[in-house]
Order: C-alpha cells, then structure tokens, then sequence
C-alpha cells in the first residue's frame, strides 16, 4: 500500500517510478524484481524449448531430404539475410542501452532508444515480408527488389502504379501442398518451404510479440514509470528482444548459409 | 497498515477477531461473483480450479461410462437412427427397416448392409466414430483437463503459498490469468465436442489428426484447446518455481520445505521444460490440418513418426506432472495421519527431482512399435531406471507407516488405497517396459488398465484423498467420515473391478479403442462396465459428502489432524492474507516426536519422553 509514500510528503509531482511500491506479498521491491527476472528466464527457456521443435524438425527433414533443402535454401539471398540480422543485432544493442539509460535517469535518451529499437523491428519485418515472402509466395516484386531487373522480361503485371511487379512463374513457393513452383528440381521442395516458412512465421511473429511490449514500454516511459529503482518491465522486455534476436541469429546460418 | 492492524487483532481478541476469512462474501451475490471473477488471491484461484476440474470430470466421467456401456455387448449397444441425406428422412432399408449410422460406413457390417440394401455409402456420420468420438473425449479431457491440473492446479494453488508461509504465489495476477487459459482452452475443446467431436485418440497422432472423418473444424479446436491449456500449465509451472525460491517464510531452507512443495516444484519444472514442446508440435499440427504443409505427412515426405516423438518428449515427461503431485500430497497424508516423521525425507525429495529427471529420457517406451530396435532396447533400459525413485517412494512411505501411531481417517484410507492401486500400477509397468513382452501387450487392454491403475488410481484417488485432507482447511468444515469412507470403498472396489479384468482381456489380445470385439470377451467386458457404475456411485456418495459439508458440516479446527505444516497455522478457512503474522519455521515439517502441533494442547499430544542422548 502507498500510504507511507503520500504521508511523507513527497507530493503527484514525483514520477511514476519513485511512487512504485512492490506487491503486497514481497518483502522489498528488489526481491520482488528478483522474482520477476527468475520468472522470466524461465520463460526464454520455454521459448528456446519452443523453437528447440521446429530446429529438430529442420534436422531431420534435412537429414532425410539433404538436396531438397540445398535447393530450397538457394532461393534465399543471404545478402537479405545479412541485412535483417545486422538491423536485429542493432536493436539488441539500442534495446540494451535503452534499459541503461531508465537506470541511470535519463528519460529522454531512453524513449529514443526504445523507439529506434521498435523501428528496428518494423524494418526486420518490412525486409522479410517485402523482399522475402511476397515475392516468393505470389511472385508480386516491390519494384525497388535489387533481385527485380534478373526477371524483368518475365514481368506480366503491374499494380499500385507500378510499385508492384508480376513475374511470370517465379511464385508459387509455398509450404506442402499449396506449392506451385513449376521450376523445382526436387521432389520434396514443399517440405523445405513448409520449414522455412514455419520456422520464419513463428519468429516473425515472436518480432511482433517483442515490438508490441517495446510499444508497450514506451507508453509506460512517457508516464515516467521507470527509472533507478524500477525498470522491471524494460528489463524482461530486453531479455525478450534479445532471444528473439538470439533465435535469429541460428535460424539465418541454418536456412541461408550451409549448402 | 494491514499488518500492523491485524497483528494486534491476533494478540487481543484471538484467532478469529480480524477480518474475514477467504470465503467471507464481500457484498451481494453480484459483489460477490465480480469478486472471485478478477481475484488474483490464490486460495480463490485454486477453488475456482477445483470446481472448473470437477466439472471437467464429471464430463469426463459420463464420456467414459458411455464407453463402457457400448462396451457390454461385443457389436452395437447405443444405436442411433440414420438420415438420409437425400431425403432428410429417417433411413430406411428395402424391407423398411430402420438402417443405423453404425452400419453405413467404416465398418463390415455397414458395408454389408449398404451391398444388401444398394443404398449409397454417403454419411460421413456413420460408422464407429460416435464411439471413437466418445473414447477421444474421454482420454483427451481427463488427461488434459483434469489429471494435469487437478492437483497442482487446484491444491497447488490453494497450498503452496499456505504451506510455505507466504501471502501469495509470486505472480498472482499471472495467476488469475492461467486459470482464465485454462478455461479458454477447456472451452475450444468442449465447443470441438458440441460440434461433432473428435476422433483421433487424445494423442492426436498423424495421420489420424490429419486425414480423420470428423471436420476439420473439429480437430483444430481440439488442438487448439490443448495447446492453450499448455499455456496455462507452463505459466503455472513458472509460478511455482518463482514462488519456491523465493517466497519461503523466514528459516524455511530447501530442505525444510514440505514433501509437497519438493514434488510440486519437481512438478512445475517438467511443466515449464515439456510444455513449450507440445506447443510447437500441436502447432505444427494445426498448420498441417489446416495447410497440409507435409512435415508430418510420408505422402509430402514428412514423417508421421516425427510427431511420435515430439509428442512423446512432452507426454511422457507429462505422465509425471500427472503422478508427482499425487507423490506429494501421499508424503503429506502419510505422516500427518500416522504422527510419525516421514522416514528418508532427503530421500523422498530427491527422488522427486530424480523421476523428474529421468522423465526426459524416456519417452521412447511409448514408440516400441514404431522405432528401432537399437532405439527401443536403450529406452528399454532407461524406462526400468524410473521404477528406482518411485519405488524409493513407496518403500519410505511403508517404512514411515511402521510402529506409526495411524489414525484411519478418509485421507488416510485413501492413502493406503493409494500405495495399493499404485503398486499394481507400477508393477504391471515392467511387462510394457521390457521389449519382448511389450510386442505382445502394445496397444492391447493391458495398457489401458496399467495407465489407469496409474493415472486414475495414483493421481484421481490422490486427488479425492488430498481434497479430504485439506477439505477442513479449504472451506472450514468438517465431513461425515463414516459416508466419506463408504464412498472410498465403493470407488476401491469399483476401480478394481472395472480396471483388473482389463489385465485379463488385454493379456487375451483385446487391443484398445476397438467397438466390437469376438464374443469371447464379452464376460469381462460386462464385469469391466458393471465395476464402472460402482465407480460412478462411489463419487456420488463422495459428493453428497461434499455438499453436506458445506451446508451441515461441523465447524473444523484450524488444525484437525495434527498437521505441523506451515498451512495448520492459519485458521480454517485461513484469512484474505494467510497468516496474522508472517510465521517463523522453527521446526520440521515432519518432527511430530519434538513438536505439538499448532492449535494443539500439548495435553492432548503428550510427546515421548526425549531420549537422554538426544541433543
């Protein structure tokens, strides 16, 4: 309760994060933190068990289907690849930074770091959607794709005024039974698909998740709820944006560097 | 300024001055509800879990008697009418007799008839999916919505906090939350059976899951609800593990710490580490239902076996996250009602984390079948290692029964009913571990009633023991033991009856899930369906028990057995806070030869004269 806080006459006009008081069932703020960051290790290690499915599941189709994947894996450019992991490894250091700076009082630089992080993940995403899944998927280029002038001759539609582009029969690259692609060189191309796609999905969506609780903070941030003495929720969000990023950096060697 | 207040409550008007107790409504009925629908107090969670398992097993339950109703005749018991698609009429064959869904398709003889009849094959209703249905139901809801929350979720909850002398669970409101998940996912699974059922055998192996007749609808909600509730069982897990390292009550050491906490906390960390495994698995298996994305499917070039193991990984280590709670709440019931310390209690703890561990390494027992012989002979030798911690158990809690002072009280009857439905539980588990044997056995009755004797008579019986035992605490009133231990014996002897013959007719090939059998069978399954109704007239008597309790019941004690767990220090049912003060552990959880218990005149607990020798 915050009776002692209002009696002993430090007024509103205190930020948020010297008024915070620990539940009601902790001794101490500090243990209560403790508690939060133990619960929240044990989660990372849920989500490493998570993906822990889908890198097995990569292992043996690979194991059993090793041409399949090799070929699969060619139609990745690591060059986006490398992009994406430079952008998510820039925000694991703005992310790191930004719980730095709610520790040491500095509001300001803080936000920024908070939002340049959340910016980070929009760009991971624009990159995997734009350049990565849509093309491969629909065949649908964004006409600024460096990939785009090897297909132009095939082009065969145009929309939003030209900031889409069609190629002829470079789609259809989609997991199991929803495959079309008609240039494959082996049978089991869909399974490749179905991993990448399942593997890239589910990260792709554990970005979002992570963005929504960067927001999430940010919000918070504004209301001044976190500094010195409490930065829980940067803290756990931090260790979350790092895993996601961790996640990546196995997922971009295994899908587009080994052949 | 609670503290302070309620402290001197404690010292001027006694135990029952200050505020209410848990259970005190806080205003009218709709307060009321309001106020259990958004508690994050953990004794209110760990009710609401209680009733919500309940209810689940009464579901449950009624699923499994239908089963065993079908099961008394070797072809069709229940018969349900045809329609026509056609027509939307009744169906009806040349001679104008009724034709039933059995016997239009999936099985001889609905083929049969359709030859005799020339009606067309067109019901996708027919068959015996009703009856697969109703197996599915079952084994699905027991398994994941009562076994695995039943004790951890409903007297976790309510206990550990009490037990360890806290306020609350670390994360209360992450609390309120999994009970919320678990709801969900209880209610996606439900809404899967209301619109038409599933039939895949609660493990929802491929290509069962993936190709079944039931729609596709159908599957997904069901996975989709068992993939929730993993949700809720890891946030659980995770609750625990926090509240257990850090919420113990001043001079409470790991190894002061109550049985049920060490099995609990063995308990949360399989949640914690199997879970997440499942989640991706089911995931993948919905995309697979949903997208026909192969990775499970040998026609895409994926492998069925794969799911095998995925699913296993997370289900075996399960089959402990089912049974462990039951070994703590027996390490509590045990001592408590024999006043005697628990015999080996650093073993007993340790053999918690022991089967814990071992848990991991075992799931290929379940894939005998379907894996190599390499493979399967190592899993083989893995399974026997997990018969050493349990039997750790068993062997401490018989020697902690010996010379003790054993009051046959309803949790202690169960208790004993307990040691000996486990006991044949584990021991008919060799044949299934041991290769040669299990080819013969796989997939037969033997299994059923082995996983039964298991599940049903370790954790269910464990569980109805542990709600008799803290029954007094939770809600502050006592039960008629004379019924109650009626309702024991009738479910004892129910339980014996339907699930022994089941070693007989499996050891004789009765494979499972199968609705017709050859007639030989049919004696025992009658005797089999016969004990399930005792069955069901045993947990009746237990709930009119229950229900005159709460209406008629005497007063409890705070402390009615003698208990010296931190939980008998707080009145009965314990306040909004748990404890007037926050308790010191002074002594053991066990140290009923040094200790009166709390609320406890030391003249009715005369101590043994202290041996000379002794400190």
């Amino acid at each position: 309760m915050s009776t002692l806080d209002t009696r002993s006459g430090i007024g509103n006009d205190v930020p948020l994060w010297k008024r915070y008081v620990a539940g009601h069932h902790w001794r101490s703020a500090d243990e209560e933190f403790d508690a939060c960051t133990l619960g929240f290790w044990l989660f990372l290690a849920t989500e490493v068990l998570l993906f822990a499915g889908l890198f097995c599941a990569y292992a043996m189709l690979r194991y059993k289907y090793p041409e399949a994947f090799v070929n699969g894996s060619s139609y990745l450019d690591w060059r986006w690849g490398c992009v994406n992991t430079a952008v998510l490894l820039l925000s694991s250091y703005t992310m790191a930074a930004s719980i730095r700076m709610f520790q040491l009082d500095r509001q300001g630089t803080g936000k920024l770091l908070l939002a340049i992080t959340f910016v980070c993940g929009l760009g991971f995403l624009f990159v995997k959607g734009t350049f990565e899944y849509m093309p491969k998927l629909s065949g649908w280029f964004f006409f600024l794709d460096p990939a785009l002038p090897h297909y132009l001759e095939f082009k065969n539609a145009e929309a939003l005024g030209g900031m889409l582009v069609h190629i002829d029969g470079y789609g259809g690259k989609a997991p199991g039974q929803f495959f079309s692609y008609a240039f494959s060189s082996d049978p089991w191309e869909p399974l490749w698909w179905s991993v990448y796609y399942s593997a890239t999905g589910i990260h792709a969506l554990h970005v979002v998740i992570g963005m929504s609780l960067i927001a999430w903070c940010w919000v918070r941030a504004r209301k001044g709820a976190y500094g010195p003495t409490h930065y829980t929720m940067v803290e756990n969000t931090g260790l979350y944006w790092h895993l996601v990023d961790l996640i990546w950096i196995f997922l971009f060697p295994l899908l587009y560097l080994i052949h | 300024m609670s503290t302070l207040d309620s402290s001197n409550a404690g010292h001027l008007g006694g135990h029952h001055a200050h505020g209410g107790s848990y259970l005190t409504p806080k205003g009218g009925w709709l307060t009321t509800v309001i106020d259990w629908a958004t508690t994050v107090d953990h004794k209110k969670i760990g009710v609401m879990y209680m009733v919500a398992v309940l209810f689940m097993f009464f579901l449950g339950g009624v699923a499994a008697l239908v089963v065993r109703t079908e099961l008394v005749t070797p072809v069709r018991t229940v018969e349900v009418q045809a329609t026509d698609p056609a027509t939307g009429q009744p169906m009806v064959d040349a001679e104008g007799k009724p034709v039933m869904k059995s016997e239009i398709r999936g099985q001889w003889l609905g083929e049969m008839k359709a030859k005799i009849t020339g009606q067309e094959l067109t019901s996708i209703d027919g068959g015996n999916n009703w009856y697969n249905r109703a197996f599915t139901l079952h084994g699905a809801i027991m398994v994941f919505m009562v076994i695995i929350p039943s004790i951890p979720a409903s007297l976790g909850n309510f206990l550990i906090p009490l037990m360890l002398g806290a306020k609350d669970v670390a994360f209360p409101r992450l609390n309120l939350l999994s009970w919320y998940v678990y709801v969900t996912g209880s209610i996606f699974a439900v809404c899967s059976i209301v619109i038409g059922g599933v039939d895949t055998g609660w493990t929802f192996y491929t290509p069962y899951s993936t190709t079944t007749d039931a729609e596709y609808a159908n599957v997904v909600l069901m996975v989709l609800g068992a993939f929730i509730l993993g949700f809720s069982s890891i946030l659980t897990g995770l609750n625990f593990v926090v509240t257990v390292h850090k919420l113990r009550a001043p001079g409470m050491g790991w190894f002061d710490m109550p049985l049920f906490i060490w099995a609990m906390y063995s308990t949360s960390l399989i949640q914690v580490l199997a879970t997440p495994v499942i989640g991706i698995t089911l995931l993948l298996l919905i995309f697979e239902r949903m997208f026909r994305i192969g990775i499970f499917d040998p026609a895409l070039g994926g492998d069925p076996v794969l799911y095998q193991h995925f699913f296993w990984f997370y289900s075996h280590p399960v089959v402990y996250v089912m049974i462990l709670p039951a070994f703590g709440v027996i390490s509590e019931i045990i001592p408590v009602h024999s006043h005697k310390k628990i015999f080996g209690y650093r073993a007993v703890a340790f053999a918690s984390l022991g089967v814990a561990l071992v848990s991991f390494l075992v799931w290929g027992h379940h894939m005998f079948a379907s894996s190599g012989e390499l493979a399967a002979t190592v899993f083989s030798a893995l399974t026997f290692l997990v018969a050493i911690p349990t039997a750790v158990k068993v062997f401490n809690w018989i020697a902690t029964l010996y010379k003790g002072s054993i009051a046959l009280t309803t949790p202690m009857w169960y208790a004993l009913i307990f040691l000996f439905l486990f006991s044949i539980g584990g021991l008919t588990g060799l044949p299934l571990g041991t290769l040669a044997t299990d080819l013969h056995l796989h997939d037969s009755y033997y299994v059923v009633a082995h996983f039964h004797y298991v599940m049903m008579g370790g954790t269910i019986i464990t569980f109805v023991g542990g709600l008799h035992h803290w029954w007094p605490k939770m809600f502050g009133r006592m039960y008629n033991q004379f019924w109650a231990n009626i309702g024991a014996f009738t479910v004892f002897i129910g339980f014996n009856v339907t699930f022994f013959t089941q070693f007989f007719l499996g050891t004789q090939g009765m494979p499972r899930r199968y609705a017709s059998y050859i007639d030989d069978y049919q004696i025992y399954h009658v005797i089999s369906t016969v004990g399930s109704y005792i069955l069901l007239l045993g947990f009746l008597i237990h709930l009119f028990v229950f229900l005159h309790s709460l209406v008629a019941g005497r007063k409890a004690p705070a402390n009615p057995w003698g208990g010296l767990t931190l939980e008998w220090e707080a009145a009965s049912p314990p306040d909004e806070h748990n404890f007037h003060h926050e308790p010191i552990v002074k002594h053991g959880p066990y140290d009923f030869d040094t200790t009166v218990p709390p609320h406890w005149d030391p003249k009715d607990y005369p101590l043994p004269a202290r041996p000379k020798h002794a400190h």
